[in-house]
């Protein structure tokens, strides 16, 4: 699939230029052991116009978008963002959401009550699709 | 104190004794609350991509009509806070957002972010006051020691939120002390539960849960508390599996004020029996 660099940039809204490679994202990241490509080589990777490659990547979807990124990078890059609009470029062809209206049935009771908090299949609704 | 209140769907629907509890709790120290006559979820997210307008439209409106009533919009859910507060900036300091949204929305007066979205614990710390929260206290949780767990959505990013210290808060701590038990503080407070990939990557949000309770256990906590009601299941189901009771910090807080809550059913362990003081009890 083809992607527009220029295009994640501009959705992020933030300026991948400024990062300094200290790596503080991803020594500040809860989910560094689950993600192919840390937040410092994502937000690397992207500056570099090589956000195709990370279309098919595991950090897409182990992100939590948990801001500690955000939070503690020193140059106010906002590598969450980043991320962000690299997971919605990857859902954006039909039928590339990762969530699906099917996929919530399992979360029902037999009375068709929530068995999880509906604040966790809204959340995870907006992240996993578009 | 009048505030107008947005609920959000988790603690109108699921866990719906805790917003209840909340309330019941609020109005025990005096604070009026009226729940907004119409609202819509806020989406539990905050849409992060710059173009994205229609998913910042229920904040927005909520945000209108606690303007319309001239009350100052209180939040409980963390992820409803997270999200109404964010968009309400972006309605006040980006023209472009601003303009687009009210172009939409069309209300009689274009609204730019004037609504103040106040959290309960904040109402709490900067309107009733800890120490009148403590003189309110009729069984205090003496002896109970409460690691209190705030979680993402409220703390960061810290120039959007200015909730408190992102790296070092201290208004759970100051609310647990009010009530009379001791707060715990531990590394893993202000760390994420897992948030949504429990929908998808259960190994995943098992494995942060069981990191923030392991590191709660681990500096000495009878329990920990809470007011998310997401982090409440994750850390509950996906977390402590059992081995650590964790509570929504309001019902500590209405158990203290001697409002003897009910247990909660369903996904949302609230707790009922702290009445007991007892820091080996299940729910």
């Amino acid at each position: 699939m083809r992607v527009d660099n220029d295009d994640i940039l501009r959705s992020s809204g933030t300026d991948v230029r400024k990062c300094m490679k200290c790596g503080k994202c991803s020594g500040a990241c809860p989910s560094f052991d689950e993600m192919d490509f840390p937040p410092h080589i994502f937000v690397s990777m992207v500056e570099r116009g090589d956000a195709a490659a990370l279309l098919s990547s595991k950090s897409l979807w182990t992100c939590m978008s948990c801001f500690a990124c955000v939070e503690r990078c020193p140059r106010g890059v906002e590598p969450a963002n980043v991320i962000e609009a690299v997971r919605a470029s990857a859902m954006s062809p039909q039928g590339a959401n990762r969530m699906r209206p099917e996929d919530v049935p399992v979360f029902l009771g037999a009375a068709g009550e929530c068995l999880v908090p509906q604040q966790l299949l809204a959340s995870a609704f907006r992240k996993y699709s578009r | 104190m009048k505030f107008s209140y947005f609920p959000g769907c988790t603690l109108k629907a699921e866990a719906g004794r805790s917003g209840e509890t909340a309330i019941s709790a609020a109005g025990a120290l005096g604070v009026e609350v009226t729940e907004l006559d119409q609202w819509q979820c806020c989406g539990a997210v905050y849409p992060l991509a710059r173009d994205e307008i229609a998913t910042k439209l229920s904040a927005v409106r909520a945000l209108i009509d606690a303007k319309r009533a001239g009350l100052p919009l209180l939040t409980l859910c963390s992820a409803c806070h997270h999200v109404i507060k964010r968009v309400n900036r972006d309605m006040a300091e980006d023209s472009d957002v601003r303009d687009r949204v009210n172009s939409y929305v069309a209300p009689e007066v274009p609204y730019g972010g004037e609504t103040k979205v106040v959290h309960f614990l904040e109402m709490l710390r900067d309107h009733v006051g800890f120490d009148s929260v403590a003189k309110r206290v009729t069984a205090p949780l003496a002896g109970q020691r409460v690691a209190a767990y705030y979680g993402c959505m409220l703390l960061r990013p810290s120039s959007a939120m200015g909730f408190d210290d992102p790296e070092n808060p201290s208004i759970m701590e100051g609310l647990i002390a009010a009530i009379g038990a001791e707060p715990v503080l531990y590394p893993q407070r202000n760390e994420c539960c897992g948030g949504y990939l429990a929908i998808e990557n259960k190994g995943a949000a098992k494995r942060r849960a069981s990191e923030v309770v392991r590191s709660a256990a681990e500096h000495g906590a009878d329990c920990i508390a809470t007011t998310c009601p997401l982090c409440l299941y994750n850390l509950t189901e996906n977390g402590a599996a059992g081995t650590m009771p964790v509570y929504d910090l309001t019902a500590l807080l209405a158990n203290a004020l001697g409002l003897h809550v009910e247990p909660s059913s369903g996904c949302a362990a609230v707790c009922s029996v702290c009445s007991e003081r007892n820091s080996a009890h299940a729910c």
